[in-house]
């Protein structure tokens, strides 16, 4: 069953990444099918720039607008984001702990193929009579009165896609809390560990809100509900708390991630152990914590009241606090090390006073008083891109070129990534910074366009010229990938030299098994710890055995295309009459699939001790 | 990974594993009988006409929790070896949705 040293054929290469179990590949359909909704979301960003680069522009129409703005948003964090952060957990985390794969496989494969299948119905929308126009937020208010089926696909897009991050982070939980190689406690876990495992926390209790709120949304727009509709006794407020309870904790769900990928990188190329490891653990989980009390700092001005606000409001503030320790912490980190500018360490290095600008104007929106100014103005716009491209964006950037090596087996050219690198920054404050500014002089969030002469000029033509600089920088990178697959040299376990944590240990890429021996963890850093020590590789805490798989799989494919399927049938239930039995054969295909899994027993096959050692001697384990 | 659970000497083992499903049986058998007591009781204060809703409900609201706890710990073996963590995810998330929930009752709606 090996795959290691068979060529295999096109079609062969596909129905193996369609059935696979195997976390590494999980990663890079992650990976791919992430990049490829973050171009999408990219190009979208594109026309809403163009759109607004001059006064009274008519480049797209009013509607169009709003159809472009809603899709950007909503493929950005869900479709983006989301799936690249868990193509970084699966490439990394299971090998960061020492285990052969995650707990469940098989729901990880699940996981992903909901997010896709989710993700492609989402987008079917251009095609099929326009697409959700009421904001990524799609409040009641808004929504309900959309006449296109926009809103529906939203929805029902957003529930299956849902399902696949639940799944994802439920997944993720079980494998820190059971597979962790021994010796690895929790006070060792590597702090992108750390990050995963709070992360996926918040998804467990984040999400449901979410689905709560779809599922209400979805009986009012198509079963004849009115949970939203006042007019009908409904209450429209309802649907902005869930969905904030949900998004408030999503923003975190993105982030911490992004802090863990920072502080592998800090440490690795200040070539020192990260500064207070245990304080960085504390306030991971403390954010995680507190993200969940502060929802209704987006909705200051709805009228909950001033208690409420003022409530809300020190809470919100409160979140600053752990936030500091950690910049303070990674300033230390790099504070007396010896530090390479590596392309990863050049975006680490942004990154602080990026996000730090985007958590001063967090603070100064959760003054709910000032908050009544900055609602719904381009200042917000500008706060939370400060903090989702200046954090997040550039952690995934940095990530990417840090474990490409790890998931391909050859590094990203170094100079093409620091043009990448250069044109991302330059062009990210470009377009941003000057939006603070912006919103302060009056310019409305999600407006299509602007009239002459009240100085609004100038700021939206700099915002757009920084967006082009973007775009090239994403070319650039583009570039370099397809340069590096074609001509990249193969590169041995360690490519920066510099690498702490187990997953630098193994072969680039790891072979199937991860680890030929479950190695024993003696230490935070693992793999410097026995460097330091003078040795090659990792005490082994086995001797060498069959080693047992899990088999590859159809079924998640098949499941998460029965409930497409199915949302396609009933979204169209009420126009025409093939929409109820599609949607009715749909879940039965579901169905089908689910009865497959649970009564075929499938125990997985074994590697035989022979064929490991042979793959090891090969280079696996070089 | 954990393939050194077999090891002990069976016999020791069957003994050893008698005794504790014999206990664990009569604890589980307690509990049943006190749940549906409790049940009883619970229709007996919604019935009961002198009893107002005021409190009847949080009544048969306790009661619902004393029910669930028997659940958790005797039914589905939460008081176990090794359960720490899912106990720590259940109470964190109680905890979330309590709170969240008071803060509704509280500042947000009142
Ligand atoms: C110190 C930490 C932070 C504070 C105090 C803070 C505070 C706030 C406040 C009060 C708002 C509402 C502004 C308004 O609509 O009037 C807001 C909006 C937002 N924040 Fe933050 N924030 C912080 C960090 C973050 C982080 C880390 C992210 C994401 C990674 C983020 C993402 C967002 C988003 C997406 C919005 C806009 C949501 C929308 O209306 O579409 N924030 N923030
Ligand atoms: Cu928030």
């Amino acid at each position: 069953m090996s795959t290691l040293a068979r060529k295999q054929g096109v079609g062969a290469v596909i129905w193996d990444y369609l059935t696979t179990v195997d976390h590494k590949k999980i990663a890079i359909l992650y990976l791919i099918a992430g990049g490829f909704f973050f171009l999408l979301g990219g190009l979208e960003a594109m026309i809403i720039r163009i759109q607004l680069a001059v006064p009274n522009n008519d480049f797209i129409s009013a509607g169009f607008y709003n159809e472009v703005l809603t899709m950007h948003g909503t493929t950005m964090i869900f479709l983006a984001a989301m799936p690249l952060v868990f193509a970084m957990m699966n490439a990394v985390v299971p090998i960061q702990i020492g285990a052969r794969d995650v707990a469940f496989p098989f729901l990880n494969s699940l996981g992903f193929w909901l997010f896709f299948f989710g993700g492609v119905f989402l987008n079917l929308s251009w095609f099929l009579g326009g697409a959700p126009d009421a904001g990524w937020t799609s409040y009641a208010s808004l929504s309900l009165a959309s006449p296109t089926h926009g809103i529906d696909f939203y929805v029902l897009g957003l529930q299956i896609s849902g399902l696949g991050t639940l799944i994802g982070g439920i997944n993720f939980l079980v494998t820190i809390i059971n597979m962790r190689a021994p010796g690895m406690t929790y006070m060792r876990m590597p702090m992108f560990t750390w990050a995963t495992f709070v992360t996926s926390a918040l998804i467990l209790f984040a999400f449901p809100p979410l689905t709560v709120a779809l599922i209400f949304m979805m009986m009012d727009r198509l079963f004849g509900g009115n949970f939203f509709d006042p007019a009908l006794g409904g209450n429209t407020i309802i649907w902005e708390h869930l969905f904030w309870i949900f998004g408030h904790p999503e923003v975190y769900i993105l982030v911490l991630p992004a802090f863990g990928i920072f502080s592998e990188i800090f440490a690795t190329f200040s070539r020192k152990r990260l500064f207070g490891y245990s304080s960085m653990v504390f306030a991971t989980v403390l954010i995680g914590f507190l993200g969940f009390m502060v929802w209704a700092h987006h909705m200051f001005t709805v009228g909950l009241g001033p208690i409420a606000n003022a409530i809300f409001a020190v809470a919100t503030m409160a979140i600053a606090v752990p936030t500091g320790i950690k910049i303070f912490n990674w300033l230390l980190t790099m504070w007396g090390g010896s530090i390479r500018f590596t392309t990863p360490m050049m975006y680490a290095v942004a990154f602080i006073p990026s996000f730090v600008i985007g958590g001063v104007t967090g603070v100064m929106n959760a003054a709910a008083a000032a908050d009544y100014q900055y609602h719904d103005s381009y200042f917000v716009v500008a706060h939370f891109h400060y903090v989702i491209v200046g954090g997040v964006v550039f952690a995934l950037l940095a990530g990417a070129h840090y474990w490409w090596p790890k998931m391909f087996g050859k590094m990203l050219d170094e100079k093409l990534g620091k043009v990448t690198f250069w044109l991302f920054f330059i062009g990210f404050h470009l377009t941003f910074f000057i939006q603070h500014f912006l919103g302060l002089m009056g310019m409305p969030r999600r407006v299509f366009t602007f009239l002459p002469g009240q100085g609004l000029e100038t700021g939206n033509l700099i915002s757009t010229i920084g967006a082009f600089f973007m775009a090239a920088g994403t070319i650039v990178l583009l570039a370099n990938v397809v340069i590096t697959t074609v001509k990249g040299k193969r590169v041995g376990n360690d490519p920066w030299e510099d690498g702490r944590t187990l997953e630098w240990a193994v072969s680039s890429p790891a072979p199937e098994y991860n680890f030929a021996q479950t190695p024993l963890v003696r230490g935070l850093d693992a793999y410097w710890i026995e460097k330091m020590e003078g040795k090659k590789g990792l005490t082994p805490a086995e001797p060498l055995g069959d080693i047992h798989m899990p088999n590859p799989t159809i079924l998640p494919f098949v499941m998460s295309l029965g409930l497409f399927i199915s949302a396609l049938g009933f979204l169209f239930h009420n126009d025409y009459g093939w929409g109820l039995p599609v949607g009715i054969i749909g879940l039965l295909i579901t169905l089908v699939a689910m009865f497959f899994r649970s009564i075929i027993d499938d125990h997985g096959f074994h590697i035989p001790k022979e064929e490991v050692m042979e793959a090891e001697k090969k280079g696996a384990g070089a | 990974m954990a393939n050194h659970t077999h090891v002990q000497n069976p016999k020791v083992d069957v003994a050893y594993r008698r005794k504790k499903n014999a206990e664990e049986m009569k604890h589980q058998i307690i509990s049943f009988t006190l749940m549906i007591f409790l049940t009883l009781i619970a229709f007996f204060a919604v019935g009961y006409e002198g009893f107002s809703a005021w409190f009847s409900v949080p009544f048969i609201l306790l009661l619902a929790v004393v029910q669930v706890i028997f659940q958790l710990y005797y039914f589905m073996h939460m008081s176990h070896k090794g359960h720490e963590l899912p106990a720590l995810f259940l109470y964190g998330g109680a905890a979330v949705a309590f709170i969240t929930i008071w803060a509704f009752l509280t500042i947000v709606w009142i």
